[in-house]
Formats: structure tokens, C-alpha cells, sequence
């Protein structure tokens, strides 16, 4: 054993450390700097999450049309994007960064009660929203809306619906579209699941009835005649999409699982104004559009006021459910 | 063949000179990330998937290969040589295979776990190859009923890990449980055992008890006992430093079965690769009993090594086919590979190999070809990172805590993290000091969530109808083989008694007679009752805490 050898071997690890810092620190410093020269977006989720895709589809179309020199995508898990957003609003006046959000926060702030709340960030615009449909497996007696709905009020606990975790888009429409029905919320028998996957597993192996789930995640399954969707949640019947929406079945059930950005706490004015400049630059480039129809997503652009009262809206609604489904 | 020609297709679109640098640069990456506690394969996925925008499909695939295997390869060679497992797949492994870093043999640990990962992933591939559509068939037969049974099952199963003292084996498997039980409990969104901190809503994530049980805590062990031991001798290297026959010849079956616990665990979205890995684990303990193996447990078994590898990329492998075949991602990773194929136009489901056969065959092709790549890299490696132990323990140990910091503070920038990381630690030193065994608190971490949130699944489906937990002819069976062998296991037990009140008696007697060789009667199926008595290899978990520690 030589010395050579083992300062070789030092110097290895010491590498493999630096290689490691310098991939999980990679993105998480900056000081402030002007969003144009620097931006940061914090997604509030794990890497491979809802949101850190939509981060990352952003951070491309940003870089690809050179609006901002500078961008990087900063995690930060936990709670449905809770956690994320009580250190955002802990940033006041960055108005380097951005925050991805959506409806899905929304219901997680309800659900957590922990004291943080969307009111305390600065929203910005709405960019992209997919749907929720409610699906049952092939062999499922349930051909329509219709029927499962009859089965749903004569037996609601017998009837079982799997989706996503509480307070998700999934649980939220499932309360809406049974108070729409005339079913109280509480008594409906949600089996919540972690993933979109293991939710799609139940149905398949017949645990649940029925299920709930975002339509991008189980289109592939519908199409392969695997599953059948009986209604999607949104306004009008989506373009390539032969799913009959709730409203025109005659429930009132219309829910986007909607994406946006805010910025933080004290930003306002002309700092605001660039922020929604970069935005509005970012989401008209082809890298932009690409990324929207690849993940089939609905561009929903909605900016400033108009976002705003949209959210107050939207939160309103949620809690309404969340306290129907008495959580 | 149909499948066959399609492959060789893949290959070739695959080998090119350029996309072997892919793999080459892939596989090291992966196995960095590996090494490093805390960082796992996920991570480096998801930070490459921005850069690989830029790169044709075929040369991006060939790199995840690399990677989602790599993470597999490198995640053992921290467990094996500082007791710190990369992440929880390598956890069961650690146990024999820091033994046999110990006793000297750590470059050939390092070698029977990479030539493991190597089989297991080789076979699970070629089964995805062939089998994609059968296997996935599988996955729908799974109810939260079955889901229960499979983790009874394997909780009774792995209890012959809990040795020694029955007592503490259930003390520890209850500290297990509480810290698993930290968080929103998903069915109901209750908050448990959180005292407030929203940062724990999400629970306590494994690799911070991993971390802090068995390589925090073997720290402050051997920082406690620093003037007590004698002054640290070298490890001498016993033997030839590569794989002879004799190993081979051990080794060969335990990454078979290692690879037959882990093939039917990747398609299930459940558990990820922990409970094959200790699964695993398991039967080659009960086998090395049964044997009169004098190694497993003491000096290190290289079967007890062999077998977790391998089962840990067996999941990996066949949870690529899951995800290829069914759209389901049943780790991490694979959720992330989801978005990986999804970037180049791919929707990963029942359709993907009509739509975007040429892309699938690539990547298949490209998961053997990462195989070869990092088998060969991580054997050739292996004599090299062993002489990592030959560095002074105050660096060695004071390098441990620095990596575990950083790796525990990767996981998600949270101080919060590293404060439960220097609790768990001083856990693990305490029970150490008390001579505690440590798998049992991992094991419950890792069965205790699943077995619970399945069986309050399975009751609220049936409405409380506790009938539904055997309505099935998967529980039915799964159950069946489990009371067989408690009966099985309790009958030894007296048995085993009696002979020797007979013998106490006949020796009282003044009749000579030939005692009976304890090795010949363990049980099938040892519940941690029927061990206690007779387990004359007992071990404490890691086997760090025996006395005749030091270095």
C-alpha cells in the first residue's frame, strides 16, 4: 500500500464529494440580481413531480428564447407544496424568483392548516391546465355517467373511488360532483393513493369501483380499451379527446387542475410588471407551445387581475368542499 | 424470433462509438450518486433531464441506462465499506457485507455485490424482453388485501433477522414503527406525531434513518470507545483479493434466489426494492443456519451479500418493464424516466411498443449495454475503493459524518433533516451501547407503513368487512404457507425441547449418548420466537456492536 495510493484515493472521494455538492447545490444559492440577468424558479415539489415538470418545461422555453441569461429551478418538496410556499412568502421583495403553483396548492393549504396561505404571495399568471375524469375498468357494468351515478347514490360507501391524495384535484372533484348529485360529500368512500400509478393499479385489479384521475395520466389506458372514462371536468369537450364532459351530462362539475406562477411577498410595481413580461415572452415561443402540446396541456394564459380573482375564487370554492368532505 | 431480431435492431442503433461515451460518462455518474448516502439515482435523473433536451433520444437513453442502473451498483459500495448504505435498496446488504469488509475481504464484498447486480439485472431485463406483457398481467392481480398479506408475510418472514433477545428484537421493531408513523397519514390526512413542524408532514424520509441509525451512530460508537479498544490495528487482506471458484461457486445460487426475490417485486407499485432485498436477506440467513455456516453473522457471508444485490436490480430491472408496458412507474426513478420518454414524444402504456417500437428497443438494448459497461467498471473498481479502509480511522469516520451531513441535506435543503439525523444518530448509539439490534427498526420503517395503509384500505373498500383480507386465492395462499410454517416452526421447537430434557435426563442417568447436531433442526420458517433459543450465530443487526470492534 503505497502513499501514492491512498492519496490517490483521498483525492477520489474528495471529488465524488465535490461532484455531489456541486449537483445538489447547483441551484439552490443566489443572491438577488434582476430577474432578467438571473431568475429562479421554485418548484415546490420533488424532482419528477407535477411541478417540477412544469418548472423545467419553463426553464427550457426561457433559456431557448434567451429572455432571462440565467434560470434555474430550485426544489422544494413536501406537503403539497406547503412547505415550498411558507419559505416563499419568507422571501419578501426577491424579485428574482417565481414560484410554480396551482390548484392543487390550493387544496394542500386548506388541508394542512398551517398557517401559510396563497394570500401571502403575489400572484402572477396561470399558464397551463389538464382535467380530472372519472374512468372505470373495461369490464365494468357502468357504461355511462348515468348509471354510475345511480349506483353511486343508491350505495355511496359501496361505491368506491380511488385517486389521488387528499385534498388533491382528484378528492376535490369527487366532493363536487357528488354535492352536484345530491350525495353528501362525507359520506362518499375516497381511497386515496399516493401516485396517479397506484391509483391506476386499484381500478385495474378491481378494488375501487370507479376512479378518479387526471386524464393525461390514464388517456393511453382509455385508448388501449383498458379503462373507460365516463365524463372529464372540463368546460367544453376537449380537441382529440372523445370524452363527454360532466356538464353535459347534466352535472355542474367543472375543475381545472390549473398551473401558474407567483411571485414573492412586497414585489410589486415595475418588478411585477417584468415578471409578467417574462412570463407573457416565455409562453409565446415555439419551445413554449411545444411544451404544451406535449404534455397535453390546456393553454389557459390568465394574467394579473383577472388571475387574481380567479384564485380568490378558486380557494373559496375549495374550501367550501374541503368542508363538505369534512376534513 | 420476433423479440429477438427487434433487440439486435435496438443494438445497433445503440453501439455507436459516441453513445458508449454516453454510457461510460452515465454509468459513473450514476454510480457517484450511488455511493453518496442520501443522493440517489432519482436525483441524477431528474438534474440530467434538462441537458439531454439537446441530445438525440437514442444517446439520452443510453445515459439514463446508465445512470438508473448505476445508482443500483454504487448505492452497496458505501454500505459494504463504511456501514452507510447510498439508499435503502442496499440496506440488507450492508449488514454481511461491512462484515466482510472487517474480517478483510471487502474488495471481494465489493465484487460479489456488483457481479450480483449485474446477474439480477440481467435477468430481469431479458424477462422484460420477452415477458413485458405477462408480467404486467401480474401487477392487476394486486388488491390492497394482497398487498396486507405479502407484508405479514415478509414481516414473519425477515423476523428470523431478529435474533438474540426477543425483547429487544420487538423493542427495536417498535422504535421502527413510531418513527414510520411520523406525518400525514395518507387515508385520512390526520396529522401524527408532527409536534407542529409542517417539515414532517411528509414523514421522516428512510435514508435519514439509515443514515443516522447505522452510520451516525457508528460513529459516536467507535468515537465512545476510542480509549477503550485497543489501538486500531490494520486489516490485513485475507487471501486472493478477486473471486475464486469456491466463491463463485457460493455465490452463484444466493444471486439467483437474490434475483428470484426481486423479478416479481418490480411490477408491483409497492415497497420498491427494500422487501426483496431483506426478503432476501432472510433466506440466506435461514439457509446459512441450517448449513452450520459459521460465517454469516461473524466474519461476513458473501451469499448474504450476493443475494440482496441481486434482488435490488431485479426490481429495477423488471420496474422498467412495468413502466414501458403498463405506464407505471413503480420507483422514483421510473417516475422520472416517465418524463424522460415523455420529452422525446413516448407515452409509456399498454400502446408504447406499437407507437415508438424503434425508441423501446434502443433503450432495452441500452439497459444491457449499461449492464456490461458498469459490471466491468465497478469489478475493476472494486480492489480500488477497498483501500479506502486503509486510511486512518479519524479521517475515515470523520469523512463518514461529512458525507451522511451532505447527503442527508441533499434529500430536500432542510436543516430540520440534519437535526432528526443527529437524534437518530445518538438512537443508534444508545442501542448500540445496549446492545440492540438495528435491522428490525429498518425493517418496520420499510413494512410497517405498507402493511398498514393497505390494510386500512382493504377494511374501508369492504366497508369494515374484515372477510376481504381473505377473499382471495393470492391471500389465501400467501397465508396458508405462513401458518404451515409457524406449525412447522412451533413443532421443531417442543421437539427440539424435549430431546434435550432427554438428553439432560439420559445424562442423569449415566447413559451415554451421542447429542444430536443442533444445525440439523432449524425451522423452515423461524418466527423470532423459535430462534431465540437455538441461534448460534446470533447477530446484532450490524455486528458493530460486538466488542472486537476495533481497527
Amino acid at each position: 500500500m503505497s502513499s501514492r495510493t491512498v492519496k490517490r484515493t483521498i483525492l477520489g472521494v474528495a471529488a465524488a464529494g465535490v461532484v455531489g455538492l456541486a449537483l445538489v447545490n447547483a441551484a439552490s444559492d443566489g443572491g438577488e440580481a434582476t430577474a432578467r440577468a438571473k431568475l429562479v424558479l421554485m418548484a415546490p415539489a420533488a424532482p419528477g413531480g407535477g411541478w417540477d415538470g412544469f418548472a423545467r418545461e419553463s426553464q427550457q422555453a426561457i433559456k431557448a428564447g434567451g429572455i432571462s441569461n440565467n434560470v434555474q429551478v430550485v426544489n422544494v418538496p413536501g406537503a403539497g407544496g406547503t412547505i415550498g410556499l411558507g419559505q416563499f412568502a419568507q422571501m419578501e421583495g426577491r424579485s428574482d424568483m417565481l414560484m410554480v403553483t396551482g390548484g392543487v396548492m390550493v387544496g394542500a393549504v386548506e388541508l394542512a392548516d398551517s398557517g401559510v396561505s396563497l394570500d401571502q404571495v403575489q400572484p402572477v399568471a396561470r399558464l397551463a391546465d389538464d382535467y380530472a375524469a372519472l374512468v372505470v375498468p373495461a369490464d365494468s357494468e357502468f357504461q355511462t355517467l348515468d348509471d354510475f351515478i345511480e349506483a353511486w347514490k343508491q350505495d355511496p360507501g359501496g361505491t368506491s373511488i380511488s385517486g389521488g391524495s387528499l385534498g388533491s384535484i382528484d378528492h376535490l372533484l369527487t366532493g363536487l360532483v357528488a354535492e352536484e348529485v345530491g350525495i353528501d360529500p362525507a359520506d362518499t368512500n375516497y381511497i386515496a393513493y399516493s401516485g396517479g400509478g397506484e391509483a391506476l393499479t386499484s381500478m385495474l385489479s378491481g378494488t375501487t369501483v370507479g376512479g378518479m384521475s387526471g386524464y393525461n395520466e390514464v388517456a393511453d389506458q382509455v385508448e388501449a380499451g383498458m379503462l373507460r372514462a365516463l365524463a372529464i371536468s372540463s368546460e367544453e369537450r376537449l380537441p382529440g379527446v372523445d370524452v363527454p364532459t360532466f356538464k353535459e351530462q347534466g352535472v355542474d362539475a367543472v375543475m381545472a387542475n390549473w398551473r401558474g406562477l407567483a411571485a414573492a411577498p412586497g414585489v410589486e410595481g415595475e418588478e411585477l410588471t417584468e415578471l409578467m413580461e417574462i412570463v407573457d415572452e416565455y409562453r409565446q415561443t415555439d419551445e413554449w407551445k411545444d411544451s404544451l402540446e406535449r404534455n397535453s396541456w390546456t393553454d389557459s394564459y390568465m394574467v394579473g387581475d383577472e388571475f387574481e380573482a380567479f384564485l380568490e375564487d378558486e380557494i373559496e370554492r375549495t374550501q367550501e368542499i374541503v368542508e363538505g368532505l369534512g376534513l | 424470433m420476433d423479440q429477438l431480431s427487434l433487440l439486435f435492431e435496438g443494438f445497433a442503433a445503440a453501439l455507436t462509438p459516441m453513445n458508449l461515451l454516453w454510457v461510460v460518462l452515465g454509468a459513473l455518474l450514476g454510480t457517484a450518486v450511488g455511493v453518496l448516502p442520501g443522493l440517489g439515482s432519482a436525483m441524477a435523473v431528474a438534474l440530467l433531464l434538462p441537458i439531454t433536451f439537446s441530445l438525440d433520444p437514442t444517446a439520452a437513453f443510453i445515459m439514463f441506462a446508465g445512470v438508473y442502473f448505476g445508482g443500483l451498483f454504487g448505492d452497496s459500495t458505501s454500505g459494504i465499506l463504511l456501514n452507510t448504505p447510498g439508499n435503502s435498496s442496499a440496506i440488507a446488504a450492508t449488514f454481511e457485507g461491512h462484515r466482510m469488509a472487517k474480517d478483510g475481504r471487502a474488495a471481494k464484498a465489493l465484487a460479489t455485490a456488483a457481479i450480483g447486480a449485474f446477474v439480477g439485472g440481467l435477468i430481469a431485463t431479458t424477462l422484460v424482453v420477452f415477458f413485458a406483457p405477462t408480467l404486467v398481467k401480474m401487477a392487476t392481480a394486486f388488491g390492497p388485501a394482497e398487498y396486507f398479506a405479502l407484508a405479514v408475510f415478509a414481516f414473519l418472514a425477515i423476523s428470523s433477522v431478529v435474533s438474540e433477545s426477543v425483547v429487544k428484537g420487538l423493542a427495536s421493531l417498535g422504535i421502527g414503527l413510531v418513527l414510520a408513523m411520523v406525518g400525514v397519514d395518507g387515508p385520512s390526512g390526520t396529522v401524527r406525531y408532527t409536534l407542529n413542524i409542517p417539515q414532517l408532514f411528509d414523514g421522516i424520509s428512510i435514508v435519514v434513518i439509515t443514515v443516522g441509525l447505522l452510520a451516525l451512530g457508528e460513529v459516536l460508537h467507535i468515537a465512545g470507545r476510542i480509549h477503550r479498544d485497543p489501538v486500531a490495528q490494520k486489516i490485513e487482506t485475507k487471501g486472493k483479493v478477486r473471486l475464486n471458484g469456491t466463491d463463485f461457486r457460493k455465490a452463484l445460487p444466493a444471486w439467483l434466489r437474490g434475483t428470484g426475490f426481486g423479478v416479481p417485486f418490480g411490477i408491483i407499485p409497492a415497497g420498491g426494492s427494500e422487501v426483496p432485498t431483506f426478503l432476501a436477506y432472510g433466506t440466506e440467513k435461514r439457509l446459512a443456519k441450517r448449513r452450520g455456516d459459521k460465517e454469516f453473522g461473524t466474519t461476513g457471508s458473501i451469499r448474504g451479500v450476493a443475494a440482496p444485490e441481486a434482488a435490488g436490480n431485479a426490481t429495477a430491472g423488471t420496474a422498467m418493464g412495468a413502466l414501458l408496458a403498463l405506464g407505471l412507474p413503480t420507483s422514483a426513478t421510473a417516475a422520472i424516466m416517465l418524463a424522460a420518454f415523455q420529452q422525446y414524444g413516448m407515452q409509456p402504456g399498454p400502446l408504447l411498443f406499437e407507437r415508438s417500437g424503434e425508441l423501446v428497443w434502443t433503450l432495452l438494448a441500452s439497459l444491457f449495454i449499461g449492464l456490461v459497461v458498469l459490471v466491468i467498471m465497478n469489478v475493476q473498481f472494486a480492489v480500488l475503493w477497498a483501500k479506502l479502509l486503509y486510511i486512518p480511522r479519524h479521517y475515515l469516520y470523520a469523512g463518514i459524518t461529512v458525507l451522511s451531513v451532505l447527503g442527508v441535506y441533499a434529500i430536500s435543503s432542510a436543516t430540520l433533516d440534519l437535526w432528526v439525523l443527529l437524534l437518530v444518530g445518538l438512537l443508534g448509539f444508545v442501542m448500540r451501547r445496549y446492545q440492540f439490534p438495528l435491522a428490525p427498526v429498518l425493517i418496520a420503517v420499510v413494512l410497517g407503513p405498507l402493511a398498514e395503509t393497505e390494510l386500512r384500505r382493504a377494511l374501508t373498500v369492504a366497508e369494515g368487512d374484515a372477510s376481504i383480507l381473505v377473499s382471495s386465492p393470492m391471500t389465501i395462499i400467501l397465508y396458508s404457507v405462513l401458518a404451515i410454517a409457524l406449525v412447522v416452526s412451533a413443532v421443531q421447537h417442543i421437539r427440539h425441547r424435549r430431546e434435550r430434557r432427554e438428553e439432560a435426563l439420559a445424562a442423569a442417568n449415566g447413559v451415554v449418548r451421542e447429542p444430536e447436531p443442533e444445525t440439523g433442526v432449524q425451522p423452515v420458517m423461524a418466527g423470532s420466537r423459535a430462534d431465540s433459543g437455538a441461534d448460534s450465530n446470533a447477530s446484532s443487526g450490524t455486528g458493530s456492536s460486538a466488542p472486537d470492534d476495533g481497527r
